[in-house]
């Protein structure tokens, strides 16, 4: 019987059913459902609201950081390589190394394996267990960054770049905008392996999780609230101190407090020069927490699955360079449908 | 390659000016004497490759993958230099980061003198062997237009400043050269002497005029200066001599082809400075129908027809191979006149001298600017002062030109919509959007006349930023709409009738002259007022 037939898109998700009464979930469900697999903790896959939700111990503590206690009615707990059975539906937990807590979801029914990848990299992140490469029937995979143009550097690099800044100008602050969830604690991380012992400021929306991970085990070093300074006035004692904060901050009244910034950005999209600039960005960071385009194409041919799904992003591409090797891949939304008309 | 890749990409990420010009003096001392002239010409779009064009960069990139993922990169960045470095194959990281490439001037020669086919080779090599910037940076020297942020006027300050030299040298020289600039490096480096101008028709740098208010006139002594009209037009300079006839724009570069009817040769050679006016000598028009000629880079027979123009001198800086400039005012004049007179050119004549002896004749010359001293009152934006004795100096010398424009219009209107400024505003919404009323017939409402970004204070600015932030009713991207409660008394030099806009009209120079915090918006002015002043 075709995958498609028990696991496929639906409106609240990618959906798994089988036969079986007890079977049912959808994975990083877009609306309230009853019982919802999450990969991770960004908003756009962890959403409150859920009956249950299964995810890894750090997911859950990450959703319950960010959206409080009551996110949902009840939480399964399930630690990387371990399983769980629904009916006769079987999931297990393995790292993705896209943020803490990460996972990809194996599935297993009738005989057959799905891994839906959720997002992933394949670079180095001190902040998260790395990717692990699992063969499967089909792979369902991200395509965040699924273009030829998108080949993110070394993250070494791009963090001596920024550590050599700070030298250039030592009496600049550098205001980095990353994003709270992952992207902050890796810079952070890497800017610690690389010997910047000094403390390390933070926007109040990056304090929680920050918190969080250094709970979680996760050491971030010293870390401070970058307050505002008396009477609105630019702090002084942040000249050549980084200072942390969420995209939107970083132009925004909020950065008023900070002397002489040097607006710095951290993220994949950084790699696109014109675009780096339109966004009024000093000095981009090029840092990603997805794979790109090469680690895409390098971890399907690793897994060599028989057919290949690619969730929204930049499908095509993905696509058409798989099926130029030869390799069956369709767009995750169409699947079941396209089945219907066969 | 390496440092001047490195040099574009600063360029391109330096958010000040004043960033910018260290980034390029720096390179200006480091790089190789041979590599410097090239690198300026790319930088002020002055390189031509010969037959290597970005057609060859776009071949080079289908051959090496997918023409449609090609397309669809392409398409997502927008930038073929740009797309095809990042697309090309990773070389060795470790090896790349040591590795300088190939030197600049060496890229350059090799690519004018290549044939298409080799060239197409050499660039591969190339870019097998640099790095993403590296590659990014030659192919925006093959592709054209650096788009980093830099003009032309930019790179001679930063030449001007790195080898210690008045701009103003540079910039009269300039139009004499050629890259790589040979002799323009001889001499900074004082290796030669200053390129000369002599028997061509260049470019001078033009001698500019101070802005004065009302405050400031007590201190003119009236006896110490000319007077003359400040046409609306444009400024232009006139340069004749053996190897042709040029018309300048104040910024220097060549105008010929949009005005051909005055660059005809008639026999005399040296530089005038006056302004370019629409209509004729006896009929000056406003400015509006110049501004359909500036819009062309070229002008057929039937624009010229439709819109004539013509020149209205006020200096003369050469007269043949005679350097006037540094002669008093008095005597410039004197031979500009016998000399525009005795040619009787059609479409060209002299500005005339205000006669006056007191402060008050001259603030009654000025009433006259709006009121309409000729027959329309929008041809004069106001009265030009010039200190007697005083000689022709490039620059914005203190004390010796005055410009005093006449009294602005002002309009009551209500604040619509606010955006965020750029550098040191990017958190202040200080880009504002007003609108005057109007009706249609559907009721009273409120239409955009005009944006403004200046005339308030720093403290306003920060109040204006909070009224913004605290009346948002809508967002549409960057641009917030804004509760119709706000009042601005917005000063401005004109209104013109424009089909680009949907009030009808378009309003020049607008800025802020007094928030009216007190006014109620319904109060404010309409759009019928403002037309009253077309």
């Amino acid at each position: 019987m075709a995958v498609s037939s028990w696991i496929r898109p639906e409106q609240a998700g990618l959906t798994v059913k089988s036969r079986h009464p007890n079977s049912r979930f959808v994975i990083d469900a877009l609306r309230a459902s009853d019982r919802v697999v999450v990969t991770h903790g960004h908003a756009d896959h962890a959403r409150p609201g859920h009956g249950e939700v299964i995810a890894t111990p750090e997911t859950l503590a990450i959703m319950a950081a960010r959206y409080g206690e009551n996110f949902c009615q009840k939480r399964t707990p399930l630690r990387y390589g371990e399983s769980l059975d629904m009916g006769d539906v079987t999931i297990r937990m393995e790292p993705a190394g896209h943020v803490l807590g990460s996972a990809q979801i194996v599935i297993d029914h009738d005989g057959k394996r799905v891994v839906v990848s959720g997002d992933y990299k394949r670079k180095q992140d001190p902040t998260c267990a790395p990717f692990k490469p699992i063969p499967c029937d089909v792979f369902v995979t991200e395509a965040t960054f699924a273009l030829p143009v998108f080949s993110h550097p070394d993250p070494d690099g791009e963090v001596k770049k920024l550590i050599h800044s700070l030298a250039v100008f030592p009496d600049r602050c550098h205001v980095i905008g990353a994003y709270s969830l992952g992207k902050a604690q890796r810079l952070i991380a890497l800017l610690r392996q690389h010997g910047h012992q000094r403390p390390i400021y933070l926007h109040g929306a990056q304090q929680k999780l920050c918190q969080l991970y250094q709970d979680l085990g996760v050491d971030l070093g010293d870390l401070r609230p970058a307050t505002a300074g008396e009477k609105g006035k630019p702090r002084a004692d942040l000249a050549g101190e980084i200072v942390i904060a969420p995209p939107s901050a970083i132009a925004d009244k909020w950065a008023r407090r900070l002397p002489d910034p040097l607006v710095v950005m951290a993220s994949g999209w950084m790699q696109i020069r014109q675009r780096a600039k339109q966004s009024g960005v000093e000095m981009p960071i090029i840092l990603s927490d997805h794979a790109d385009w090469h680690d895409l194409l390098a971890t399907i041919d690793e897994i060599n699955p028989g057919e290949v799904w690619v969730t929204h992003g930049r499908e095509d591409a993905l696509i058409r360079a798989l099926g130029l090797k030869g390799i069956k891949a369709r767009a995750l939304s169409l699947v079941g449908y396209e089945d219907d008309a066969e | 390659m390496k440092a001047f890749a490195d040099l574009l990409e600063r360029l391109l990420f330096a958010p000040q000016r004043n960033a910018k010009l260290t980034h390029l003096g720096a390179w200006l001392e480091s790089a190789p004497r041979e590599d410097r002239g090239w690198g300026v010409a790319a930088l002020n779009a002055d390189l031509d490759l010969g037959r290597v064009k970005s057609s060859m960069v776009r071949r080079l990139a289908t051959g090496l993958m997918d023409e449609e993922l090609f397309a669809q990169s392409y398409d997502f960045v927008g930038d073929l230099a740009e797309t095809v470095a990042l697309i090309w194959p990773q070389g060795d990281a470790h090896r790349q980061q040591n590795y300088n490439g190939p030197a600049l001037h060496d890229i350059v020669t090799s690519l004018q003198h290549a044939k298409l086919d080799d060239a197409e080779g050499m660039i591969k090599s190339w870019l097998d062997e640099l790095d993403v910037t590296g590659r990014w940076g030659l192919l925006k020297l093959i592709t054209g237009g650096m788009r980093v942020g830099v003009s032309a006027r930019m790179v001679r300050l930063a030449l001007a400043e790195t080898y210690n030299q008045p701009v103003e040298d540079i910039e009269e020289i300039w139009p004499l050269l050629t890259p790589p600039y040979d002799d323009l490096f001889d001499w900074l480096d004082g290796r030669g002497t200053k390129p000369s101008a002599q028997g061509r028709a260049v470019f001078r740098p033009l001698m500019l005029a101070h802005p004065i208010d009302d405050d400031h006139t007590d201190s003119i002594n009236p006896k110490d200066f000319l007077a003359e009209w400040k046409w609306d037009g444009a400024r232009v300079q006139l340069a004749s001599a053996e190897d042709g006839v040029r018309l300048f724009s104040r910024s220097g570069d060549v105008i010929n082809a949009a005005f051909p009817e005055l660059v005809e040769e008639w026999g005399w050679h040296g530089v005038l400075d006056g302004e370019l006016l629409a209509g004729t000598p006896d009929a000056v028009e406003p400015f509006q129908h110049l501004q359909q000629r500036l819009n062309r880079k070229k002008a057929g027979a039937k624009l010229i027809a439709e819109r004539p123009v013509f020149l209205r001198f006020y200096d003369m800086l050469m007269d043949g191979d005679e350097d006037l400039r540094p002669l008093p005012i008095e005597t410039r004049r004197q031979r500009l006149l016998e000399t525009v007179t005795a040619w009787q050119q059609p479409l060209m004549d002299v500005s005339p001298e205000l006669e006056f002896n007191t402060a008050e004749d001259l603030q009654q010359w000025r009433e006259q600017c709006r009121e309409g001293h000729l027959n329309d009152g929008n041809l004069i934006e106001g009265i030009m002062l010039k200190a007697r004795g005083s000689s022709y100096q490039h620059g914005r010398i203190k004390g010796l030109w005055f410009k005093w424009k006449r009294d602005p219009l002002t309009a009551d209107l209500v604040l619509m919509y606010a955006q965020r400024g750029h550098g040191k505003r990017s958190s202040f919404y200080s880009d504002y959007t007003f609108g005057a009323w109007m009706d249609d017939g559907d009721g009273r409402r409120l239409v955009p006349v005009g944006k403004a970004y200046s005339g308030f204070t720093d403290a306003e600015m920060k109040k204006l930023d909070q009224f913004v932030r605290a009346n948002t009713t809508n967002k549409f991207g960057p641009v917030r709409e804004l509760k119709q409660t706000m009042v601005v008394e917005v000063a401005f030099d004109s209104i013109a009738l424009s089909s680009r806009h949907k009030s009808g009209i378009a309003m020049r120079f607008p800025r802020f002259a007094h928030i009216r915090w007190d006014k109620p918006a319904d109060e404010a002015d309409t759009l019928e007022t403002l037309k009253t002043w077309l």
